[in-house]
């Protein structure tokens, strides 16, 4: 129980995160949200077998995270938690591709193995983008650029919403079961018995909670159409960050950095 | 101005599960008045001040707010006109800051964007938390997330306040500081509550519910001498009317 209250106030710190002031997070969110688009493509786009190209791509995360001011841990913690999802994704390519590409020695390395680790290095860098874009930009923000650029206002509202009620299904899961164990003599786990009453439970109680909140909304002039206010954003600091980026990936995506530095080193070069 | 003022006639509510929790109940409420609505728990308070702005619509009798009744057409209307503070302000702020909560409303107005941050501002300066501007709501304390919820409503400069429960889990410096704060309201006010002594302290008339309907409706002081009534309407006495405590322990000790 205790881990899941630390989960649960961790997602509120990725909010608290967005509320800073550094130089990313006073860039428009359009800009950050594009340039996260762009991240996520190219890197999507490298072929299954790439690992060395993929690298200088770290740079994007490491420069974000540092100027942005946010916590490694915290990222590194939400990164464990859809470790398990990574590992899935990839855990049979080594079992049914196993054409050997290079050998270490005794040990030979088959395509499988690269393209595990291909994969995982792109799932990583692909959703670390993404956290660092709701931590320097905020749900709110991401939102509003989105009904902008012509999402659907259903969809815009759902996904709003849906961030919205996760605090509220928590903070109940979290009220039902200290009382579940206060009153539970022995404290590991919830027995079986249980459970069917708990989640009834939980479920009648979000439910009425939703509905406490939406009448709110309704009694504050809300009516299906939530009016997302967007900030101006400052035209030529976020043109150079985009045009910045752009050209920094287009780069990994087209010369394959650490090959080029080392034969450059090695005095390879032609 | 008639849209300060409340009509309710034969007002009958049943819930989906047919328990019937108000009963051919009618009052009028004028301008500028300042009105308790006290009761047991189960009395009808809550589901009575859910009628006001639609959030409840009758199963018979009329609502009328202002001269207009209280319909589906007309809620968008009456919504601007009566602003509710709920009971439990968590279920108030949804928004990711105090600034954009207090703003949802007049942004929903359809007020342009210079006019909406003065209401806001003008909002929390009058419940004293501007400086919480920045916050998330989350991380207030239960006074400051109840100051900032009545800015939510104050915003959307309704003419009709609604308030349920107010006071009730605040501390007693906090709900000394709210008593004032509304206080100084020139708005009509509808204040459902348990605490008497706020409802002698702020409002001039009373109407105790029971069951459904009003057991009694008149002015605040003569309500909290009937102790009759009170007792038939499972209250007490606001302590500010009773004997000291200590007085009357020492008295006691006296006559023995």
């Amino acid at each position: 129980m205790v881990k899941l209250e630390s989960n649960w106030l961790d997602l509120r710190t990725l909010d608290e995160l967005a509320l800073q002031k550094t130089p990313i997070h006073q860039l428009g969110a359009g800009t950050k949200l594009g340039t996260t688009l762009a991240f996520i493509m190219v890197i999507a786009s490298f072929s299954r077998y790439e690992v060395t190209g993929l690298i200088p791509c770290v740079f994007y995360p490491i420069v974000l995270i540092t100027l942005g001011r946010l916590p490694y841990q915290l990222l590194l913690k939400r990164l464990l938690l859809v470790a398990p999802v990574i590992l899935f994704i990839g855990l049979f390519n080594p079992l049914f591709d196993r054409v050997p590409v290079a050998a270490v020695g005794p040990l030979v390395v088959t395509g499988g193995w690269i393209s595990f680790l291909s994969i995982s290095v792109k799932l990583i860098l692909t959703i670390t983008a993404a956290l660092i874009l709701i931590a320097t930009t905020g749900i709110h923000a991401i939102c509003s650029t989105l009904y902008r650029l012509g999402v659907p206002q259903p969809l815009v509202v759902q996904i709003l919403f849906m961030y919205r009620y996760i605090h509220v299904l928590l903070e109940e899961v979290l009220k039902t079961l200290q009382a579940y164990q206060l009153r539970s003599c022995h404290n590991s786990g919830i027995g079986y018995q249980a459970w069917g009453s708990l989640l009834g439970q939980l479920l009648l109680r979000t439910i009425a909670r939703a509905q406490r909140i939406y009448q709110a909304m309704l009694c504050r002039g809300y009516d299906g159409h939530i009016i997302l206010e967007t900030t101006a954003a400052r035209k030529k600091p976020d043109l150079l960050y985009f045009a910045g980026w752009l050209l920094f990936f287009s780069l990994c995506r087209l010369v394959n950095l650490p090959q080029w530095l080392g034969t450059f080193i090695t005095g390879g070069l032609p | 101005m008639s849209h300060h003022t409340l009509d309710i006639t034969d007002l009958s509510y049943t819930y989906p599960d047919g328990t019937a929790a108000l009963s051919a109940l009618s009052l009028h409420i004028g301008h500028g008045e300042s009105v308790a609505i006290v009761g047991a728990n189960g009395s009808g308070k809550t589901t009575l001040l859910s009628h006001l702005n639609g959030v409840l619509l009758p199963t018979a009798g009329t609502v009328n707010i202002g001269g207009f009744p209280v319909t589906k057409q007309t809620l968008p209307q009456i919504r601007r006109t009566v602003g509710m503070v709920f009971q439990n302000p968590d279920d108030q702020l949804f928004m990711p800051t105090v600034y954009e909560d207090v703003a949802f409303g007049p942004v929903n107005m359809g007020l342009p964007s210079t006019d909406v941050k003065a209401r806001v501002t003008a909002a929390l300066t009058t419940v004293g938390a501007l400086e919480l501007s920045d916050r998330p709501p989350y991380r207030l304390s239960g006074g400051q997330k109840r100051a900032v919820a009545i800015a939510t409503v104050l915003a959307m400069e309704p003419a009709i306040l609604v308030m349920d429960e107010p006071t009730a889990a605040l501390d007693p410096w906090a709900r000394r500081q709210l008593i004032e704060l509304l206080r100084t309201f020139t708005h009509t006010k509808i204040i459902a509550t348990h605490d008497l002594d706020m409802a002698l302290d702020l409002c001039e008339r009373t109407i105790v519910l029971a069951n459904g309907s009003i057991l009694k409706d008149g002015p605040t002081a003569e309500v909290f001498r009937n102790l009759p009534l009170l007792a038939q309407a499972h209250l007490e006495q606001p302590f500010s009317l009773q004997n000291c405590p200590l007085c009357s322990k020492s008295m006691g000790n006296n006559t023995l």
